[in-house]
């Protein structure tokens, strides 16, 4: 029979990141709603706990635990903040393509550093003309004897004002076929971060544009073989990046879960607490249900992740169904708290805003059924 | 080298305090209904122990007694920076009260040899006696000092600190090897980190039963327990809301007169 439980020391590591959301992300979360901008003791604090070296291997200053780790990590952050979860989702997004494909100059050069947040990463692949379908892009490359110079503008890139380690996708300017992904950092000269956005939701998480003026790189920087950049952005972002935002919407789902009940079994009406009314059963009900299959399915996908395996067609199911989840839960929370859940005061506001951001990130839920209908097709 | 043994203790977790229910025949606590952890206060004589691991040579020993679930938190000391980890595990052990745990507790430092300094939480978020520190210190015959608040010094022979007192603090000076009981004044604990997780993957914990001991049935558990509970029940903490009409002095009035009738006044 195929063991379900989680390991001693996974149950130890989900206590670890919860510890941490409670002591080190909480506080902030307040003060990152209000001003919008992300939190420096924050993002200091998940460099101190490690929480950016968990995929990035041994030999390069990291953890090397692997993907399920990384979920639950995840999960419990973002059952406290779901805009810190993003935030750190895309960091490891960040450092995946050079785990996968930086050639061994790069990896020294840069992942022991991303491993204790000394330095902090994002990919960028979406523009206006290109993110679902990302061959898109309009950001271009043209050969100078050894070097690239890249043109073009990213949008709606989250960490885009915080990453200093940046993998960015450009197509050739000779031939629309051909990308190549570098891995461009603050040092260099002709990229700038431009607009911020200010999102309905996971405030405290930095979303925002790049710019690219004759960007100069050299072909050290250069991910993977030229001319095959969708690979490798493809590969992180199906896996990394989709696997993250299952995370983030598990968390979420907790959330939701945890301030209901506490809502309904303190409210009274009728003389006793709401949470003893059918109606409000059901709810309760429908969101553990969904949470606990949204587990099977976002684990299971870590699991086959770990052991190697292609996985990402498993996350983009995982990914629909937890992030369609989350939103139905924060709706499901809202409607629970009756007039309450209207007032700033109350979470569940936040976490219905935080819910509206789950989708789009990584794909749409409707590029996930496009996704996931290829895959029953192929 | 400078030998800690930190003495934690698995309770149920007080964030689940309202499930938490009484054997009605034992009057002990059912702790195997909700998640154990690691004692709060523990957590504190964890962390002492610890911060004098970043500047001195020191050797942490974790000692705990408890169910085969036990084994869970002394590992996650061990993951905080523990070196070794002792698990007390018998079915004999079962029932203790204070006296016969810190009697246990002893027989298992004795057992484990070397030390300078035993720390204990000051109480239990369960039992909450306070008792088992003392205990253990007259049981060994080395010197105790309850509730410190703050380590002053700490000499490889003699530490100084500073001890709770109801309005204010007893600066004391005392001889190693000894016992000190700790409050939440005397530090911020740490958390677990994914790292100290992965060190602890090396790290063994020893386990003793009864026979490892040598101590007689009659000394521990239920049986060595003089402490007879005759009655544990739980109590129902129920609000009641009422609104005082009439002019201030009404209301002021009736307000004293209500405070006085449920003996607050």
């Amino acid at each position: 029979m195929i063991d379900f439980t989680f390991t001693e020391e996974q149950e130890m590591f989900r206590k670890a990141a919860s510890e941490f959301a409670e002591t080190s992300v909480a506080p902030h979360v307040a003060e990152m709603e209000k001003t919008g901008e992300v939190s420096d003791e924050v993002v200091k604090a998940l460099g101190e706990a490690e929480m950016m070296a968990l995929t990035i291997p041994e030999d390069f200053g990291g953890l090397g635990l692997g993907y399920t780790a990384r979920m639950i990590a995840l999960e419990e952050i973002s059952r406290i903040s779901v805009a810190t979860a993003m935030m750190l989702q895309v960091f490891a997004l960040g450092i995946e393509p050079i785990v996968q494909s930086g050639s061994d100059e790069l990896k020294k050069k840069y992942l022991p550093a991303l491993a204790k947040g000394e330095r902090l990463s994002t990919t960028a692949v979406t523009e206006a003309t290109g993110g679902s379908d990302p061959t898109g892009i309009r950001t271009s490359y043209k050969k100078d004897g050894d070097d690239f110079i890249v043109n073009g503008r990213k949008c709606f890139i989250t960490n885009s004002h915080i990453a200093d380690t940046i993998n960015i996708l450009t197509k050739s300017e000779d031939d629309p076929k051909l990308f190549c992904v570098f891995t461009i950092d603050r040092d260099m000269d002709g990229w700038r971060a431009t607009h911020k956005e200010h999102k309905v939701g996971m405030r405290g998480c930095n979303t925002g544009e790049l710019a690219f003026e004759n960007l100069r790189i050299p072909k050290s920087q250069l991910l993977g073989e030229e001319g095959k950049g969708l690979r490798v952005s493809m590969a992180a972002i199906g896996d990394v990046g989709r696997g993250g935002m299952v995370g983030c919407a598990l968390g979420l789902q907790v959330a939701c879960l945890e301030e209901s009940v506490k809502f309904a079994n303190e409210r009274i009406l009728y003389g006793k607490p709401i949470s003893a009314l059918p109606a409000i059963q059901n709810k309760l009900a429908e969101m553990k249900i969904e949470l606990e299959a949204g587990r099977l399915l976002a684990y299971r996908a870590a699991a086959l992740q770990d052991k190697g395996q292609r996985s990402s067609n498993e996350f983009a199911v995982a990914k629909y169904f937890t992030c369609e989840a989350a939103q139905k839960a924060a709706k499901m929370a809202v409607d629970i708290h009756g007039g309450y859940g209207c007032m700033e005061e109350y979470a569940v506001t936040r976490f219905l805003r935080d819910s509206f951001v789950l989708g789009p990130s990584a794909g749409t839920s409707d590029i996930m059924k496009v996704i996931i209908g290829r895959w029953v097709l192929a | 080298m400078l030998n800690i043994i930190v003495c934690v203790k698995a309770v149920p977790d007080p964030k689940e305090a309202c499930n938490i229910k009484i054997d009605p025949h034992s009057k002990t606590l059912m702790r195997c209904d909700v998640p154990l952890v690691v004692n709060p206060l523990d957590k504190n004589a964890m962390e002492a122990a610890l911060q004098l691991k970043e500047q001195f040579d020191v050797h942490i020993s974790v000692l705990s007694m408890g169910p085969p679930e036990a084994g869970n938190i002394v590992k996650e000391c061990l993951a905080l920076g523990a070196d070794q980890g002792f698990l007390l595990c018998d079915p004999a052990f079962g029932g203790a009260d204070a006296y016969a745990t810190a009697f246990t507790l002893a027989k298992g430092i004795e057992k484990i040899g070397a030390y300078d300094v035993i720390i204990c939480g000051m109480a239990s978020s369960d039992g909450s006696t306070e008792w088992v520190g003392p205990e253990i210190a007259a049981i060994l015959n080395i010197p105790v000092v309850t509730m410190v608040k703050e380590i002053v010094e700490s000499d490889r022979d003699r530490w100084k600190v500073k001890a709770s007192l109801e309005n204010g603090y007893r600066l004391m000076q005392v001889k190693l090897p000894a016992v000190f009981t700790v409050t939440r004044d005397l530090n911020t604990p740490r958390t677990l980190s994914f790292s100290g997780i992965i060190k602890a993957r090396t790290k063994e914990i020893t386990r003793w039963a009864i026979s490892d001991l040598g101590v007689p049935a009659e000394a521990v558990g239920l049986k060595g327990s003089p402490t007879i509970v005759s009655e544990l029940s739980s109590t129902e903490s129920k609000r009641e809301a009422e609104i005082i009409a009439g002019t201030r002095e009404e209301k002021a009035e009736f307000l004293v007169q209500k405070l006085a009738d449920v003996g607050v006044l």
